[in-house]
This record gives structure tokens, sequence and C-alpha cells, in this order.
């Protein structure tokens, strides 16, 4: 198991390689759907994502309406792929050095991943209480008026468990998979 | 002027509203937060069978320790709670408005504590509805039975799984699949090497084989209410549903899409009269935190037994 841990960097990332198991410590700040697509259209972004991880997720969150706190119910990741139009640009613009997500993404992120010096990181799906357990704190959240599943909730996580399936030179887990489970699917084919 | 006494059985009707309410949260909780011992017994069949160290293997250990952390916590299984499907089998008599309201007013109190995510949005402006209601939601399926019990089941089905759905039109020719069943298990594969592991996997498919398009999804989906360990009446369709998990299964994706031994869980597959001009193969694809719950209520609407 790697420790990958706050404050994050390039150099860290860069020595990470695919079917790595990484524990993550520190800072997330989630981000979906409408967050990404915010910021490809040129929305300035309420924090600074430089050298942070961005988790793809919508949690279930409580608010506390008295004092004014939140706690966290469930937070698996949701599938990244839908993210795929706008992810190599919003590393590149905002710096970014980790996605966390499920299902993977495609060839823009990898390569902006090469370049940029970032890594994809996926966490296993629907597993909500167990990574749900890993945030210790909620710190701040943004965008607020998206609903809590949109949001950008600034969370702080320990030992968040994650693997890499994308790493920063060009290597897809996903991609190999997807090759090899073709391949076995044109020879069912050309059987039948 | 004569003082108009509240009519007893206005007062009936809303006491036994209020059981019929709290009954449907319970199942809400349940189905939310306690994965069905059917699903179980599969996911772990397939741990067992994932080779030690690898991350399929490991992805496993963590769907294990989440399904036994979410039972303890009673906290959703996954964040993503889903479309509401109820499928209500009633008694003739039976009044669909009032079962509405109360399955109405269980969901929002379900949301506020936090057994269903705020999962409602908007088509047309993107703001989320924070009582979880709106067009469609939750989907209610009321059939009329000659039975006098209420059954109720519940399906949780999230985004991701329902992303990765899909429906074929046969004769299909990237594929080379024609009208027949070979047909079909070639678009089948299809999907599943489509999905890769964006669907959460290891999942278990719903089919509906005919149809129109409409009715072959809601039947598809429908299929999924059956236990993963029953057996298919019909010969050819029961031979079929083995066929594509033995196949699915040698694809290698593997839970997470990892790469892996076990792809696909189970799948169970129906048949719709069609069109001639139309032959659609309709594929509901359920991820592993395959959340289905049932009950039977009584005559005072309170629990007597669970489903599943």
């Amino acid at each position: 198991m790697i420790k990958l841990e706050f404050p994050y960097t390039k150099e860290a990332v860069r020595t990470l390689k695919v079917g790595e198991m990484v524990l993550i410590s520190g800072k997330l700040f989630t981000g979906r759907d409408a967050v990404h697509k915010k910021l490809h259209e040129g929305a300035s972004c309420p924090v600074s994502l430089k050298n942070q991880i961005i988790y793809h997720c919508g949690p279930v969150i409580l608010e506390d309406k008295f004092s004014k706190t939140y706690s966290v119910m469930a937070a698996g990741p949701t599938t990244s792929i839908r993210e795929e139009p706008y992810q190599g640009d919003i590393i590149r613009d905002h710096g970014l050095v980790g996605i966390i997500g499920k299902g993977g993404m495609g060839p823009k992120t990898l390569k902006a991943c090469q370049d940029y010096g970032c890594v994809y990181f996926h966490a296993v799906g629907g597993a909500a209480q167990v990574l749900a357990e890993k945030i210790v704190s909620v710190d701040n959240v943004f965008w607020k008026e998206l609903g809590p599943p949109e949001a950008i909730w600034e969370l702080t996580v320990k030992e968040f468990p994650v693997v890499v399936t994308m790493d920063a030179h060009g290597n897809s887990l996903h991609k190999e998979v997807e090759e090899k489970s073709r391949e076995i699917l044109n020879r069912y084919l050309k059987e039948l | 002027m004569p003082i108009k006494k509240k009519s007893s059985v206005t007062t009936v009707k809303k006491n036994t509203s209020k059981v019929l309410q709290q009954s449907l949260l319970e199942l809400i909780r349940v189905a939310s937060t306690v994965l069905p011992e059917d699903v179980q017994r599969v996911i772990l069949k397939a741990l067992k069978k994932e080779e030690k160290n690898t991350t399929a293997e490991y992805a496993l250990k963590i769907i294990k320790a989440n399904i036994e952390l979410a039972k303890k916590k009673s906290q959703p299984l996954c964040q993503d709670t889903g479309t509401v499907l109820f499928y209500v089998g009633h008694p003739v008599g039976f009044s669909q408005t009032i079962f509405t309201k109360a399955c109405h007013n269980a969901i929002k109190e379900a949301t506020a504590k936090g057994y269903l995510r705020q999962n409602s949005v908007d088509s047309l402006t993107g703001e989320s509805q924070p009582d979880n209601l709106g067009p469609g939601h939750p989907s209610i399926h009321f059939h009329e039975h000659a039975s006098k019990n209420l059954s109720i089941s519940l399906m949780l089905k999230g985004g991701g799984c329902e992303n990765v759905s899909a429906q074929y039109s046969l004769p299909y020719t990237p594929l080379g699949a024609g009208r027949d069943l070979e047909g079909v298990f070639k678009v089948v594969l299809d999907s599943l090497v489509a999905a890769q592991g964006k669907g959460c996997g290891p999942g278990v498919l719903g089919i509906c084989i005919g149809g129109d398009r409409a009715h072959g999804h809601t039947e598809a989906k429908h299929q999924l209410l059956r236990f993963l360990d029953d057996k298919n009446p019909n010969p050819v369709l029961a031979k079929l549903e083995k066929r594509i998990v033995d196949s699915a299964n040698t694809l290698k994706i593997g839970p997470m899409g990892f790469g892996g031994n076990t792809t696909l869980l189970g799948c169970k597959v129906t048949h719709l009269n069609r069109l001639p001009a139309s032959f659609f193969v309709s594929i509901s694809y359920m991820c592993w935190a395959f959340r289905r719950q049932g009950v039977e209520l009584g005559s005072d609407f309170s629990i007597k037994k669970w489903i599943y």
C-alpha cells in the first residue's frame, strides 16, 4: 500500500504506476457534472484547485441547521467518463494532480495526465459507507446552490483507499481490459 | 348551526395512511441499506472465485466490507440511491391515489433522514428538487390481483448502471446479429463490452426480447425483481440465461472493470410479442449494489412479511 499525503505534488503522482493501491490522506474536493461544465465554460473557481485532487462524487450529506455542520452519510464515486469532454482542459487550467472516480476516463484525459502530471485513481463503486468512514471532516462547501450532489465539498480524508488505473505515463488499465474483452467478443462473433 | 363533527371515517383513513407511510419508509430504509440475501450469496461466491492479491479480489473485499457497514449503520449502501421504482400488487377496490400520497410522504421523510439522496433534477432548469419528487419521480407500477393482500416491491436503481443499459434493434449489422436467439446473445455480450466497469459490476442483467421500445425497457427492469437463484420456467430462456452469464465471465472484464473472473452475477430474460417490423432487445444493467426489497402488508397496512 502506497501512502499519498497532503500537500500533493506532481513529482509524487508521477512516481505512481497503474495497478498500485494507494491510501490518500489530506484534502479532496468533490466535483461532478455541473462543476465540470461550469469550469469548462470559464466560470471562476471559488477555490484554488492547484495541486489538489478532485473527487467525482455526489455525496449524501445532511446539514445540522443549528450548528451549521455537515455529516456525510454516503460518499462513493460517480462514473467519471461523463466528465471526459472537460477533464483534460481542467487539469491543464487548474493544476489538478489527481482525479478520483470510477469506470476510468478516455484518451484526452490520459494525455493530459501525461502532459501535466496527474493520475486517475479508481475508488470502488458503490462502497459509499467504507469511503464515507475515511472522511474525517467536511471543511467547506462552494456552489451550494447547485444542490448537495453537485456542489464542491471540501473534505479531509484519512487513508482513502484507491487504485491507480491511469498513470502519468500514458498507461491505462481500462484501455487494456477493454481491448482484451473486445478481442474475446470478436472471437464469439466469428464463431457464430 | 350544527357543529360539523370530524368524520370517524376520515380519522381512520388518516391513521391507516400514517401506518402505510411508516411501512413504506421502513421498506425504503431497508432497501437502501441492506443488500438482499440472494445478492449477498452470489457476491461472496464471486469473491472466492477471484485470484488472491489481485485488484479484482481487493474490490470485492471492499464491497463485502461495505455491505456489512451499511447494514450496521443503517446508511445507504451506495450514495446514488437512484430511481425509486415501486411495484404494487393490490386487490380490487384499492385506492392508488391514497397509496401515491403516502408514498410521496414516505419519500420526503426518507430523503430528510438520508436514506435517499436528493436525486430529482429538473431536466430543463438543472435545479435539484429538495423533496426528491417531481415528474416521473417516483415511478409506481400498479397491478390489480385476485389476492386480498397488498404486495409492494421496491427497487432503487442507480444512474451509473442505468447509463450502461441498452436497447438494440435486430437485425444489428455491425455485429452480424440477426433476428434470432444468436442475435440476442451477440448484442447482449456487446452491451457488456461497451459497459466495461462503468455500471459498477459485477452486475445482473434484466433482458426483454420483443415488445415496443417502452414496454421492452419496462419489462427488462421488471425481470430484476426475480430471485437470483430462481429458474426460468421457459427452458429455452433458462438455457440462454446460463449461456449469457458463462460467456460474459469469459470476457474477463471483472469487478469494476479491473479485469477478473466475475463480470456478471446473473441474467434474467423474458419475452413479449412484437410487431413484425420490430425486434428489440432491451437490456437493463443492474449494479452489484442491487437494492431490491419487498413487503406484504396486512389490512391495517402494517408489515406482515418481507419478500427478499
